[in-house]
């Protein structure tokens, strides 16, 4: 027999390699990837393939890191809600020390990765991106105001940034339309679902737009922003940063958007709602999809005003 | 025959122990070769 005293017993963990892939927000990080390398192809200059792929590695990464640390820190409201209640850690399958550590691991470690690989512009991005995540939207918007994915969608709308920093070392007008055009989708996008979730949302205390201002202000909203989307998408081709086929292509798009706002807003049941969330995801993905194929086919036309971009 | 009796919670929970470790164990061995290729790519820009 052990004479070690055994007074505690320390939890022991069950998660499994799914678990920690699933605290990572696999398809949130999906988004995060693909807007992060049209930053990165849509920027002037020339970075080495290697170094691109880490870049993208480590804005990955990043992400992950931030949403492991916000359901650590969401725990308590995420078993509350049906949505959100078989995730690793209300469901008892990980231990929330795990979640915070592996987090911030992750989070240090993408940092010194992408300040040390390729440069610390792009570091300090990705930085305040993970930070801007964590402490503004996570800890301090999301239980206290509507305006919390408003606010906080700036987090989410920061990948191109980082992409086009990677290349170049700093942030230009066309860095900034990318961030704008993520920055206006997030409001439409997430209201879209809070709309049909509000039961859970208001069960958990989190004062998403429909639980504390109602649908029919939520609705108006929504579409004020869709409405907002248009000359917003419109910036890369106003900057030359695209040409007029994705001037073209993301016109319709946003035309597609707001007709799906409208119908929502005439709509008393859920069914537009659910189906405004899903077009929205994938309008986000063809707008920067357009901006990829344009790049590829098309070369970009002078600034209207014919400053750099 | 104790190969023909069903898995217990700790055989199960041994399989989730070895699963991480082998996990680990790949990350570990993917930054080794991530430093060592940014060190080639690093010094052959100069």
């Amino acid at each position: 027999m052990s004479d070690l005293p055994t007074t505690a017993i320390a939890p022991v963990s069950s998660a499994a390699v799914a678990d920690y892939i699933q605290i990572l927000k696999p398809r949130v990080m999906s988004l995060v990837v693909f807007t992060g390398v049209v930053g990165l192809v849509m920027a002037p200059g020339h970075l080495h393939p290697f170094l691109a792929a880490v870049a993208i590695l480590c804005i990955a990464v990043g992400a992950g890191a931030s949403g492991a640390i916000n359901m650590w820190y969401d725990r308590d409201i995420d078993r509350v809600m049906r949505r959100t209640a078989s995730r690793p850690l209300p469901a008892g399958r990980m231990l929330p020390g795990e979640a915070l550590g592996f987090g911030c691991v992750l989070a240090v470690g993408s940092v010194a990765v992408m300040g040390l690989a390729v440069n610390w512009v792009a570091a300090e991005l990705l930085a305040l991106t993970i930070a801007f995540y964590v402490f503004v939207y996570t800890m301090w918007l999301k239980r206290r105001t509507p305006q919390n994915i408003v606010i906080g969608g700036a987090a989410g709308a920061l990948p191109p940034l980082i992409g086009w920093a990677a290349v170049t070392g700093d942030v230009a007008w066309g860095a900034i339309a990318l961030f704008a055009i993520i920055f206006f989708w997030t409001p439409p996008h997430f209201w879209a679902l809070s709309l049909y979730k509000a039961d859970e949302y208001a069960a958990a205390g989190v004062p998403m737009l429909p639980v504390v201002a109602g649908t029919r202000e939520t609705k108006r909203q929504m579409l004020l922003y869709t409405l907002v989307l248009w000359p917003v998408t419109a910036a890369p081709w106003l900057l030359g940063v695209s040409g007029l086929l994705y001037a073209v292509g993301a016109a319709l798009l946003s035309l597609l958007f707001t007709v799906s706002a409208v119908r929502v807003c005439r709509d008393q049941s859920d069914r537009s709602a659910r189906r405004m969330f899903v077009f929205s995801l994938a309008y986000l993905a063809l707008i920067f999809a357009l901006l990829l194929i344009d790049h590829a086919v098309v070369t970009p036309m002078t600034p209207v005003w014919g400053g750099a971009a | 025959m104790a190969a023909d009796l069903p898995d217990g919670p700790q055989d199960a929970r041994m399989r989730t122990i070895r699963a991480r470790n082998r996990a680990l164990l790949l990350v570990l061995i993917g930054l080794v070769a991530l430093f060592y290729a940014l060190t080639f790519v690093r010094m052959g820009g100069h």
